[in-house]
C-alpha cells in the first residue's frame, strides 16, 4: 500500500472543493442565462408593443374599441370584425385572429390529446417489455419531425384527402390545420403524459392485481387516476404548443380572418399574422406595434398554460408521496 | 431601418454632387430599382445609387422637395404635384416610363367561366358577389385567393380594382404567386391573381370590356389595353444630366429592360 502523507491530503481536498466551487457557479450562471433571456426577451417585445397602448398619434388608429369591437366598414352594411392592417384606414380587429388561434388549437389537443393519452397508457401499463422500448422513441421520433414538413404536408396531401371525403368548400381550413397540428402535439402529450403514469408506484398496481383486478382495469382505474394531475399537465402543455405553432397553421389554414364558428371555414392565427406580417412591415410604424402586441399575448398565454401544466406535475408528486 | 434609410438619403441629398443618385418613391419599384441599381453600379463602380421605398406618394413630395433626384412611382402624377414642383424649383417634370405591370387572374382548368368584367371581378373580391351562378358560372361557392398585404400586387389590386376597398373577409392569403397558382390549380371554384403564370391546372382570365374579350399577353400589357395594367414611371426635375441621365439610360437599355423581366414585370420593347 501506497500511504500519502497528510500535507498533499489537505491541499488535494481544499483543490476539490475549489472546482466543486467554480463548476457549481458556471452551471448556476448557465441556469440563470436562460431566465435572463426569456426575462429580456419580453422585456423586448413588450417594450415594441408598447405604442399601440401608450402613443397618442397610433391611439387614433387602434384604440380599444378598434381592436376589439365590432366597427362599420362600409357604409350601409352592419359593422363587422375585420383584419386589414394595410388599407387607407387600417382595419384591425383582433377578434378574427383570436377565434382562428383558439378554433386551430382546440381542434389540436381534442386530436392529440385521447390519442397521446391512450398511447402512453398502452406503452407504460401494457405493452410487453420489447415493444415498449421500441415504440417509446418511435413516437417521440414525431417531435423531431420540422413543423414545415408537417405544413408541408397538410398542403399537399391532407388538405385534398379531407376536401375530397368530406366534400368541404374550402380546402385549406381550420380542420385541416387543427389535424396536422395534433400530429405535432401528439409526442408532447404522449411523453408528458407517460412520464407520469411511470412515476406511479409499484405498490398501487401490485394492490390492484392481487384484488382480482385485470390488467387494463388496473390500468384504466387505478394508475391513470393517480397520475390524473400530470396527463392533465401534459393536455395543458399541449395546447401551449399548439397556440405557438406557426408554420403548420401558416400553410394549412389559409389564412383568412373570418369570424366564424365553422371548423370547416378558412382561418386565420395569430402566430400565423405575425410570420405574414412581420417581414414587410415598416419599423416602428402602428402595424409593426401592433404585430408586437400580439406577440406580447401570445407570449403571456404560452406562460400561463405552461405555469398550469407544472403546478399539475408538482401534484403528481405529491399526492403520489403520500401527501395531499 | 426606414429611419436609417432616411438618414441616408438625407445625408445623401447634401452629398448629392460627389457621384451620387438617389431614387426614392413606390414601393412596387423598390426592388426593380434595387437591382437596377446594383448592376448599374458593377457598369461604374464611382457612381453610388441610393435606392429607398416609402410609396410613389413619398418619393413624388421628396422630388418636391429637392431631396432625392429620381422619383418612382406606380400611378401617374397629379396635376397640383406637378404644379408645386414647378413653383418651388422653376424646372418642368419629366415623366419617363420605365416598365409595365399588368395582374392576370386565373380560375382552375375545370371552370367554364373564360372571362370577367373589371366590375365583376371588382364584387367578387369585395365579397358582394359569392356565387360563380352571378358571373355565368356553375352553382358554387368562390374560393378567394388573395396575396399577403405586404406584396405589392395586392396593394396594386386593392387600390386599382377594388378601388381603395377593402377584400372581403373570406379571401384567403398566399405568400407568393406561385402558392396562388398550386391553390388554383387544387381548388375547381378558386379565383386568384398575381404575375403571369404558366401552370398546368389553371386557367388565365380574359378581362371583358364591352363586347371584347382581352387577354393579358405581353402585346396588351404594353399597349395599356389591357385594362389591369399600369406604367412604372421615373420622375425628374428637368431633363437628366450627367450621373442621372446615365443611370436612366441603362434602365431603358436593354440590358435594364432584361432586368424588368427577371423581376417580374412588363419590359417597354
Amino acid at each position: 500500500m501506497v500511504t500519502t502523507p497528510p500535507g498533499e491530503v489537505v491541499s488535494s481536498r481544499r483543490w476539490r472543493q475549489v472546482r466543486e466551487r467554480l463548476v457549481e457557479g458556471a452551471v448556476t450562471a448557465v441556469a440563470f442565462l436562460g431566465v435572463a433571456a426569456i426575462a429580456l426577451i419580453f422585456v423586448f417585445v413588450a417594450r415594441e408593443a408598447l405604442p399601440t397602448l401608450a402613443s397618442a398619434e397610433e391611439l387614433k388608429d387602434f384604440t380599444l374599441s378598434k381592436l376589439f369591437l365590432p366597427q362599420v366598414i362600409r357604409e350601409g352594411k352592419p359593422a363587422t370584425f375585420m383584419w386589414q392592417p394595410v388599407s387607407e384606414v387600417p382595419k384591425v380587429s383582433l377578434i378574427p385572429l383570436f377565434i382562428g388561434t383558439l378554433k386551430v388549437s382546440l381542434v389540436g389537443i381534442v386530436i392529440a390529446a385521447p390519442l397521446g393519452v391512450l398511447a402512453a397508457l398502452f406503452t407504460s401499463e401494457l405493452a410487453p417489455r420489447r415493444l415498449r422500448e421500441w415504440l417509446k422513441p418511435a413516437i417521440e421520433l414525431l417531435a423531431g419531425v420540422p413543423s414545415v414538413v408537417l405544413g408541408f404536408f397538410a398542403l399537399m396531401v391532407l388538405a385534398t384527402a379531407l376536401q375530397d371525403t368530406f366534400g368541404l368548400a374550402y380546402r385549406l381550413n381550420a380542420l385541416v390545420a387543427g389535424v396536422a397540428l395534433s400530429l405535432a402535439i401528439v409526442p408532447v402529450v404522449f411523453t408528458v403524459a407517460e412520464d407520469a403514469l411511470t412515476a406511479v408506484p409499484r405498490s398501487y398496481r401490485e394492490a390492484s392485481l392481487a384484488l382480482g383486478a385485470t390488467r387494463w382495469e388496473t390500468a384504466w382505474r387505478v394508475v391513470l387516476p393517480a397520475a390524473a394531475p400530470g396527463v392533465l399537465a401534459a393536455c395543458v402543455l399541449g395546447l401551449g404548443r399548439a397556440v405557438g405553432e406557426t408554420m403548420i397553421v401558416l400553410m394549412a389554414s389559409g389564412n383568412a380572418a373570418i369570424v366564424s364558428a365553422s371548423l370547416t371555414d378558412s382561418t386565420r392565427t395569430m402566430s400565423a399574422t405575425i410570420a405574414a406580417e412581420m417581414g414587410e412591415v415598416v419599423v416602428g410604424s402602428a402595424h409593426y406595434s401592433l404585430l408586437f402586441l400580439i406577440g406580447v399575448q401570445l407570449f403571456v398565454v404560452a406562460f400561463v398554460l405552461n405555469l398550469l401544466a407544472g403546478l399539475g406535475a408538482k401534484r403528481v408528486v405529491r399526492r403520489l408521496g403520500g401527501r395531499r | 431601418m426606414t429611419r436609417i434609410m432616411m438618414t441616408a438619403v438625407v445625408l445623401t441629398a447634401g452629398l448629392a454632387s460627389a457621384g451620387t443618385v438617389t431614387v426614392k418613391g413606390s414601393d412596387t419599384m423598390v426592388v426593380l430599382a434595387q437591382r437596377w441599381a446594383e448592376e448599374a453600379m458593377k457598369k461604374n463602380a464611382a457612381v453610388k445609387i441610393q435606392v429607398t421605398g416609402g410609396g410613389s406618394g413619398t418619393g413624388i413630395s421628396a422630388l418636391i422637395n429637392g431631396t432625392t433626384e429620381i422619383a418612382t412611382a406606380s400611378r401617374s402624377m397629379k396635376p397640383q404635384e406637378r404644379d408645386q414642383l414647378k413653383a418651388k424649383t422653376k424646372a418642368d417634370v419629366v415623366e419617363i416610363v420605365t416598365a409595365k405591370d399588368g395582374v392576370t387572374f386565373y380560375v382552375n382548368e375545370k371552370n367554364p367561366v373564360t372571362s370577367l368584367t373589371p366590375e365583376q371581378l371588382q364584387k367578387i373580391y369585395l365579397g358582394d358577389v359569392t356565387n360563380w351562378k352571378e358571373v355565368g358560372g356553375p352553382d358554387a361557392r368562390i374560393i378567394l385567393y388573395s396575396r399577403e398585404s405586404s406584396s405589392g400586387t395586392y396593394v396594386f389590386v386593392k387600390e386599382h380594382l377594388l378601388k381603395n376597398g377593402d377584400y372581403a373577409a373570406t379571401a384567403q392569403t398566399l405568400p407568393g404567386t406561385a402558392a396562388v397558382v398550386n391553390a388554383v390549380a387544387k381548388e375547381k371554384n378558386g379565383i386568384g391573381y398575381g404575375g403571369a403564370a404558366y401552370a398546368k391546372g389553371v386557367r388565365e382570365l380574359k378581362v371583358r370590356v364591352g363586347a371584347e374579350e382581352i387577354s393579358p399577353t405581353l402585346e396588351n400589357v404594353r399597349s395599356g389595353k389591357y385594362p389591369l395594367s399600369r406604367d412604372l414611371y421615373f420622375y425628374l426635375r428637368g431633363a437628366p444630366a450627367g450621373d442621372v441621365k446615365s443611370f436612366v439610360d441603362f434602365c431603358l437599355s436593354a440590358d435594364g429592360q432584361a432586368i424588368v423581366t427577371k423581376v417580374g414585370y412588363f419590359p417597354l420593347k
